[in-house]
């Protein structure tokens, strides 16, 4: 279903957008209450990307940044998944962007410092369309952790970034995948800003061995859902709104 | 018991980080090359109908200080009031836009097409507006609001009525500045704190 209502954000599903311990968003979050309203066609439509966007190379980021010239450094990694609605369905041909730190931990940013050393060969950065089945995919590396400076010691755990589109610019999601088994999720400010531990459990990607190839790389799945629509043939107008 | 729900959850949101212009805006991040150009460079093409406007300003914190990495999302209709990919839109609006503060200084810069007046569900008119999303780091999720045109008739707006109070409906108008130029800053919290949107 294309059209129609969004059902209203669970704001109890997603972070709280004040927590001391990640600082940066104590002075970044509005404090006064958001203005809830029905959605209107500003946020029931939104832009689409066609195939024509999107290169051979984009959700390749092994490949991608050097041309398919050489290879990006790391444990060769696929990350794949479904992008699904709230109503259970896919998602089709919608973008999915991700970027990430390199094997080291380190961003190929101006703004990042940390001395573990650039990859020439990646840069971090790849996107694609889900399939109409809503699947996506992509190869890269496994990202390394790195630290922060946040409080005295921290560390991010593994991450890759996700930015999904959906159908509609009220669907418009950011989140960051991270990988099974990584110790540092529960020690990370920012994972912790999620304060529903199912909705985090959610953000970690389990290893997918059958996914994975023989001699060459592993598979993490990571299934994303966006906000769903409205499914009904009733709809009221209310009075004085 | 009863019967359970088949539906599911929306995944959490996450901040974009400091490092969002490297997935999003890679060429704006320095790193050329990888695709052709960045998405959502403009939102219109030459030739678009309507009047180009354009809009600066910058994401102030708490302290009044601009985010310096802040990232913008911006969806529009076009001069007819009609969203792309409805029937009649024009095709030389795509109606979205990607821009950042500028590392230095925080201010950012949208050039875009007046959008028109779109009709809500309703049959009323929502008066011109732009959508806008914005992440950064320390932003944990993404944060809608519109942008409104001070010269345009706002009276009747169905959104701006619902402010309360309503003072607070003028940080969503720009205020003009010059013949088609407009200035609109964003504010996290503090006074003048910006009418952020649950929609």
């Amino acid at each position: 279903m294309t059209t129609g209502r969004l059902i209203p954000r669970r704001r109890d599903a997603h972070p709280v957008p004040r927590y001391a311990d990640y600082k940066t968003s104590v002075t970044r979050s509005p404090t006064l209450p958001l203005l809830s309203l029905e959605s209107t066609p500003s946020e029931e439509t939104g832009p689409r990307f066609g195939h024509g966007l999107i290169g051979p190379l984009d959700n390749d980021l092994i490949r991608n940044f050097s041309g398919g010239e050489g290879l990006a450094i790391g444990e060769r990694i696929r990350v794949h998944g479904r992008v699904l609605d709230e109503n259970g369905r896919p998602v089709p041909h919608t973008l999915v962007e991700i970027w990430q730190a390199n094997a080291g931990g380190r961003y190929r940013h101006v703004k990042d410092g940390y001395f573990a050393p650039l990859d020439p060969n990646f840069g971090g950065c790849g996107r694609t369309l889900t399939d109409e089945h809503g699947v996506y995919e992509f190869m890269t590396v496994r990202p390394g952790a790195y630290p922060w400076p946040n409080r005295g010691n921290d560390w991010r755990p593994m991450h890759i970034h996700v930015s999904v589109f959906g159908h509609a610019f009220g669907q418009r999601l950011i989140t960051q995948m991270y990988f099974e088994g990584d110790p540092l999720i529960d020690r990370c400010p920012i994972a912790a800003t999620v304060r529903d531990r199912a909705q985090l459990d959610r953000l970690v990607a389990p290893l997918d061995i059958g996914a994975s190839r023989p001699m060459d790389y592993l598979a993490y799945r990571f299934d994303i859902v966006l906000r769903g629509r409205r499914q009904t043939m009733f709809e009221n107008r209310l009075e004085g709104m | 018991m009863v019967q359970p729900l088949e539906t599911l959850t929306e995944t959490a949101s996450q901040t974009a980080g400091p490092y969002v212009h490297i997935g999003c805006i890679p060429s704006f991040a320095g790193l050329p090359g990888v695709y052709p150009e960045d998405l959502g460079l403009s939102p219109f093409s030459e030739g678009a109908a309507g009047e180009v406007v354009t809009i600066t300003g910058a994401v102030l914190d708490g302290m009044g200080a601009p985010l310096r990495d802040a990232m913008i999302e911006s969806w529009q209709a076009d001069a007819a009031g009609r969203y792309p990919g409805t029937p009649g839109a024009d095709p030389l609006v795509s109606g979205f836009c990607r821009f950042a503060a500028d590392k230095d200084t925080g201010e950012f810069t949208l050039r875009t097409i007046r959008p028109g007046a779109v009709t809500g569900h309703d049959g009323r008119a929502m008066a011109p507006h732009v959508s806008l999303w914005i992440v950064a780091r320390g932003i944990n999720i993404g944060l809608h609001t519109r942008l409104y045109f001070e010269d345009a008739d706002n009276a009747s707006d169905p959104l701006l009525s619902r402010i309360d109070p309503p003072a607070r409906a003028q940080t969503l108008i720009a205020q003009r500045t010059a013949p088609g130029a407009y200035r609109f800053d964003i504010r996290l919290q503090g006074a003048g704190e910006t009418v952020f949107l649950d929609i």
